[in-house]
């Protein structure tokens, strides 16, 4: 009885379609409708155009902190676009160009980052879920959406994004586990960037590969250049249809970079080298792409403008908003108002309104000394 | 009005509510094939298929997650932790996500699931598996907890824990399964969450427990009323959201208040109670509120070690006649 390999035998392929050099592989080339490719350029650049403005508006101070996507339009748009709006979208916390594309209003996206919960909440016909801020947290969640579609037989796919660094988390694990013995319809979208803040993909992971980490769970992974939007897009389209027509769940691992800082309040010159950010820069995801879609004439004239014209009236309507209502605090904690908070409700309330009396008036009482400043007997003698 | 066991009425209110509403769908650890660990789920499997009991892998916090994401689209799961010492493998999810997704969705969804499962101490299990796990959860806003002390209890409240629109935490107990009492077979008899329950009535000290020792504190009151000390024996069953007005009710009445609880004590039940009763209520103590508590330490194996550790009857006798000559 000798050692024998067992069938089947597990490959992980790698997708190229069109590489940093602009070489295309034309038996490859996904069959996308001019107006589909136009779409979906203009979906990357205004992912672009929008991250680095926001990234200004936080400098400003005009918005708080986020996750910029700088670097990484061709892995999140690529995916995306191949999704129903009836199908789920189950972002992490860097996905704005997919949550703008599937419907979330740019102001709304900046009111979001302004700190308003209104900006997280999906509008009722938009299957998405807000962002998450523990890491792989929402991938259980999208296994339980896939299972609850299924349970009430909804025609709907599921896909789910998440870093590299997630790979590392107990519910990226449990999550897949799940998917592989339910053999729901998922789509598991890895965005490995390269890095987890920090943390470089070899000091997170000794695999080869994260693609590979599918077959432990019985189904297919597939590595592809998350730089091309081709490749993301075929290997994704592949993926959706499988799942929809019943074959099961599939892990895409797109290989990209995060051009920018991991969030507004990181500084990654701290842990890596100028000489790497270039070296990716050269393999930037929209060059590549305006070059293809120049040789296919499908380039605007003016598309810029019209990109920026359209994020500027958006932020001039984000920052014409209120400010939030100080009592919107206790909405949404339970799907009623419990006995606690409206009694902390009511007295909040009472606080705000002679707040606002005494500011009326301007008869502000003398402030009390601070600690320190107290004329005590001590210090008198 | 039927008399079953504690286990039969958490069974009961499973089966009614899953026949009442096709979106209840139970998952968990050995709940199925199995029945449960604990036979809650007897006959379930048999009688809703795989698709609606659901057996797990071991991962709680997996299928806590699913959970929450099933309820996000709209089922309304019962998710069964084997004990809830294993809840904490799934902290995150019931506390992050549970707890917080309607509230990050801005009231887009809400996520009305319950997680069940027996919890505190029982007979000689041990430290990993003998803790009162309802103090992780109390602190959290947007989780409701209960904590059921008799059969009727147990069903009217997990029906209406079910029908809830909240994460609810649902904690039984393994030393009460086996107890036997009337529960009403209408299937829609439910008890409202946030209510509690005066199981004695009393003139001279309230005792607030539930539970094991919600039980030990009426054998208490049944003693101190033979030298003449009448207790009230109040339940809180649902420890969040509290129903606080029937309970400083009962302190402005008998003007005294004792607390006997289970668990290790420090920034438990009795100190949220004991708070709460000073702020509301401070004016009406004839003394101060006083906590009767297992000792601030693991659970021991050793079944005399168990009992030292365990609130007995002889402290809580003598907490209450001190607080009664005060
Ligand atoms: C459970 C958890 N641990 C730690 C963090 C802090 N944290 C935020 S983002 C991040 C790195 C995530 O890396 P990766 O999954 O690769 O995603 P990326 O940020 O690169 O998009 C960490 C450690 C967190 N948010 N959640
Ligand atoms: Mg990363």
């Amino acid at each position: 009885m000798p050692r024998r390999v067992l069938d089947p035998q597990f490959v992980i392929e790698h997708l190229s379609i069109l590489d940093s050099d602009g070489n295309l592989d034309t038996a490859l080339e996904p069959d996308i409708a001019p107006a589909d490719l136009k779409r979906l350029y203009r979906a990357m650049l205004l992912g672009r155009r929008l991250d680095e403005r926001m990234v200004r508006l936080q400098r400003q101070g005009r918005i708080g902190t986020f996750a910029p996507i700088k670097g990484q339009e061709a892995s999140q748009m690529g995916s995306v676009f191949t999704l129903r709006p009836t199908d789920w979208m189950v972002p992490s916390f860097r996905e704005t160009a997919a949550m703008i594309y599937r419907g979330w209003p740019i102001e709304k996206v900046l009111l979001l980052f302004a700190g308003s919960l209104e900006g997280g909440r999906p509008a009722p016909d938009q299957h998405d879920l807000p962002i998450t801020v523990p890491v792989a947290t929402q991938l259980p969640h999208a296994v339980g959406l896939a299972y609850a579609a299924q349970y009430r037989e909804d025609n709907v796919v599921v896909m789910a994004y998440f870093g590299d660094g997630a790979t590392s988390e107990g519910d990226f694990h449990e999550a897949l586990n799940f998917a592989g013995v339910w053999h729901v319809p998922i789509v598991f979208v890895c965005q490995n960037n390269q890095w987890a803040i920090s943390v470089p993909i070899k000091k997170q992971t000794h695999s080869r590969t994260l693609a590979q980490k599918a077959l432990a769970y019985g189904f297919p992974g597939i590595q592809v250049d998350g730089n091309d939007v081709l490749a993301v897009y075929a290997a994704s389209r592949e993926a959706v249809e499988r799942a929809r027509a019943g074959e099961g769940p599939t892990l895409i691992e797109c290989v990209t970079y995060r051009l920018g800082v991991h969030t507004t309040a990181d500084d990654p010159t701290k842990y890596r080298s100028e000489e790497e950010v270039k070296a990716w820069e050269q393999k930037d995801p929209l060059t590549r792409f305006n070059a293809y879609l120049q040789k296919k004439n499908l380039l605007e004239e003016g598309l810029e403008e019209q990109i920026d014209a359209e994020i500027a009236a958006a932020v001039q309507r984000f920052e014409a908003m209120a400010a939030a209502d100080p009592l919107t605090i206790f909405d949404h904690v339970y799907a009623e108002l419990p006995p606690h908070l409206r009694a902390q409700k009511e007295e909040l309330r009472e606080r705000l309104e002679k707040d606002v009396e005494r500011r009326a008036d301007e008869e502000l009482p003398p402030p009390l000394p601070m600690r320190g400043q107290r004329k005590t007997s001590r210090w008198q003698n | 009005m039927a008399v079953m066991t504690y286990r039969e009425a958490l069974n009961l209110a499973l089966r009614e509510e899953m026949h009442r509403d096709p979106r209840v769908f139970l998952i968990g650890e050995e709940i199925g094939l199995y029945d449960g660990a604990y036979k809650v789920t007897q006959g379930l499997l048999k009688e809703f298929g795989e698709r609606r009991v659901v057996d797990t892998p071991i991962c709680e916090s997996g299928f806590t997650g699913v959970a929450v994401g099933a309820a996000m689209l709209g089922l309304r799961p019962v998710v069964e932790m084997m004990t809830f010492n294993f809840s904490i493998l799934a902290l995150d999810q019931i506390v992050n996500s549970a707890a917080k997704l309607y509230y990050m969705s801005g009231g887009q969804y809400s996520v009305p699931m319950v997680i069940r499962g027996p919890g505190g101490p029982a007979h000689q299990l041990a430290a990993q598996h003998s803790q009162s796990m309802e103090v992780y959860f109390y602190h959290v806003p947007g989780l409701k907890v209960v904590r059921p002390s008799t059969p009727r209890d147990a069903k009217g409240l997990l029906k209406s824990a079910i029908r809830d629109d909240n994460p609810v935490i649902f904690i039984e107990a393994e030393t009460l399964y086996g107890i036997k009492g009337e529960v009403p077979d209408d299937p829609e008899f439910t008890i409202p969450l946030g209510k509690a329950e005066i199981r004695r009535e009393g003139t001279d000290v309230t005792v607030f427990a539930y539970m094991g020792m919600m039980y030990r504190a009426l054998e208490v009151a049944e003693e101190l009323a033979k030298e003449g000390i009448s207790c009230e024996v109040v339940d809180p069953r649902t420890l969040r959201p509290m129903d606080i007005e029937t309970m400083i009710g009962s302190v402005r009445k008998t003007h005294r208040a004792v607390v006997v609880e289970a668990g290790a004590g420090f920034a438990g039940m009795g100190s949220e109670i004991a708070a709460f009763v000073t702020e509301n209520a401070f004016d009406d103590l004839d003394a101060p509120v006083e906590r009767i508590t297992g000792a601030n330490a693991p659970m021991p194996y050793a079944k005399n070690l168990e009992q030292a550790k365990t609130p007995s009857k002889e402290k809580i006798i003598a907490t209450i006649r001190r607080v009664c000559s005060a």
